[in-house]
């Protein structure tokens, strides 16, 4: 039984696991299937200043070990989750954590604000990487200028543990992560989806309203994992890292690319008990090969 | 309601017609109640281009038996791939899920109910039509198809209830459309349960709606997690807000949705 709690920032994960924004709800809706107080996190919802219906539907496309999604961040808006989400969550003994979006670096400071209010919210994710919002989103998280204005914003109005979400959809993911680090970001978690397309071909249409959409899934695996390796030799805040992990072994992947946390996403409508099951895994691994404490495989490839 | 997510074993799996199969599944512990209307998501596996898991409704449950009927039309790479699940093999599945159809109560017993399905959207009408027999009502069938040979179960809906059919074709029962069928003139209903291709359900609730019929449709919504973290499988509701099927649905009153305006 090695010692599994790691460190993002100030914060303190009992584990390494957590769960990815927009893969499991409030967390509650995998309260059925295993006991969700395990995980290392729970990052909810994105969650904006003011209530988003997001895009038309079709918002979804299955692709070859992975899926588009084009949801646009439909949310209730950042008072309701504080009236009606937080108190149902609020006791549930694990870090819930709230991935946020705005559509200017003002918005997204005033809904950090509100949060930073909340006790059992000990940290935000902020989000400068979703492809699916025609204003913000990732026209933030592409440039350093625009990344950074976000992270100044919100770091001026929020004293917790702020996680910035970076874009994969750039062409060079390490200037980004420094412009964020230098503006005060405590950590940074990476990849958001990858801009994709799908079409019927029959049908000769586009598969999604938005025509492009995010991909996700075991297929951006190998993308991912290059970027958390890139993005561990040019900073010195911690990485959450993910992107298609489906596995104990994909996540100790992850660690040992520079992770020091990861979250595991649209596995999760897979196999809706795969967080635990990458929990045990990295703890069975860290017997296995000796280590005593999961933080020992955080970048440790062997040269 | 609780969900489980659980392995079942194939006890029958059989082709009806060309392209559609029933996949009975076994579970080893008791099953937990379940309402007409509901879904199962079936993890799909050994299919490359198969990633998420697919959701069927309930076709039949045999408490008796312990068994979960799933009637599966073949469409894709993950549908065909479960017409190939064998006897004895493991299948995982994550069930019940979403909100049934309202089942009626004691004061509803002078009421008459018409079950109109279209292809395999006749699926759930076989579980709610026994579950309105069990309670003593006298549920209708209506059901279309292409031809002749979409027409799936008819035995088993005779043993439910009176059955009426439509086939585009002709080829059996009355031709066309169900929305055309004599039996909607000749008799009265106090609602209709529908299930089938989005244009046949906005018909049908159009038809009921016209004529002041509680109309109840389930939707089949392209869906990725089944249990309303994705918000991928979105509908409109009457007030223009979008919402999960698979959560808030899959089956809803038609008036709740912007179908008759």
């Amino acid at each position: 039984m090695a010692e599994l709690s790691v460190n993002i920032g100030e914060l303190r994960l009992k584990n390494p696991v957590t769960t990815a924004s927009g893969t499991f709800g409030y967390g509650v809706e995998f309260a059925d299937f295993f006991d969700i107080s395990r995980l290392g996190g729970i990052f909810v919802k994105g969650t904006t200043l003011l209530p988003r219906e997001g895009n038309d539907y079709p918002r979804m496309a299955e692709t070859p070990s992975g899926m588009l999604n084009a949801v646009g961040l439909q949310n209730k808006g950042v008072d309701y989750f504080i009236d009606h989400i937080y108190p149902t969550i609020k006791d549930i003994d694990t870090h819930f954590m709230v991935n946020v979006s705005g559509s200017s670096p003002e918005t997204y400071a005033e809904c950090a604000a509100k949060l930073d209010a909340l006790d059992k919210i000990p940290a935000i994710e902020v989000n400068i990487s979703c492809p699916n919002v025609k204003q913000g989103g990732m026209a933030f998280g592409v440039t350093c200028c625009g990344a950074a204005s976000v992270v100044k914003a919100v770091r001026e109005v929020y004293h917790k543990t702020m996680i910035v979400k970076l874009s994969p959809n750039v062409t060079d993911i390490t200037e980004i992560a420094r412009a964020v680090e230098a503006e005060g970001a405590d950590a940074v978690s990476l990849i958001n989806t990858l801009l994709g397309m799908a079409i019927d071909a029959e049908k000769r249409k586009p598969l999604l309203s938005t025509i492009t959409g995010g991909l996700s899934g075991p297929c951006v695996k190998p993308i991912a994992l290059r970027l958390v390796w890139q993005t561990h030799r040019a900073v010195q805040i911690p990485i959450v890292g993910l992107g298609g992990i489906a596995s104990a072994k994909d996540a100790i992947e992850f660690m040992l690319a520079g992770a020091s946390a990861v979250e595991i996403g649209t596995y999760n409508f897979i196999d809706p008990c795969i967080g635990l099951k990458v929990i045990d895994g990295i703890d069975a691994y860290c017997d296995r090969h000796g280590f005593h404490s999961v933080t020992e495989l955080i970048g440790a490839l062997e040269k | 309601m609780k969900k489980y997510v659980s392995e079942m074993e194939v006890v029958e799996n059989s082709m009806l017609h060309s392209h559609y199969c029933l996949l009975k599944l076994r579970s080893s512990n008791p099953l937990p109640e379940m309402t007409p209307g509901q879904f199962v998501q079936v993890l799909v596996d050994k299919s490359p281009n198969t990633f998420l898991r697919r959701p069927i409704s309930i076709n039949f449950v045999d408490y008796q038996h312990n068994e979960l009927w799933l009637l599966i039309q073949l469409v894709g790479d993950g549908t065909k791939r479960m017409a190939e699940f064998k006897v004895g093999e493991s299948v995982n599945i994550v069930y019940p899920l979403g909100n049934g159809f309202s089942i009626p109560g004691e004061s509803d017993s002078d009421k008459r109910f018409l079950l109109v399905g279209g292809g395999v959207g006749t699926a759930p009408l076989l579980y709610l039509g026994k579950r309105l027999k069990d309670l003593g009502f006298q549920p209708c069938f209506l059901l279309g198809a292409r031809s002749a040979g979409d027409l799936l179960q008819l035995e088993q809906f005779r043993a439910q209830g009176e059955v009426f059919v439509t086939t585009e074709d002709g080829s059996a029962g009355e031709k066309g459309f169900v929305t055309n069928h004599s039996v909607l003139k000749e008799r009265n209903f106090d609602r209709i349960y529908s299930c089938g291709p989005k244009p046949m359900m906005i018909a049908v609730a159009r038809f009921a709606a016209s004529k002041g019929i509680d109309c109840e449709v389930s939707l089949e919504n392209k869906m990725a997690c089944g249990v309303g973290a994705c918000l991928c499988c979105v509908e409109k509701n009457k007030e223009g807000h979008n919402v999960c099927v698979c959560t808030e649905g899959p089956v809803f009153n038609s008036k709740e949705l912007t179908w008759l305006n």
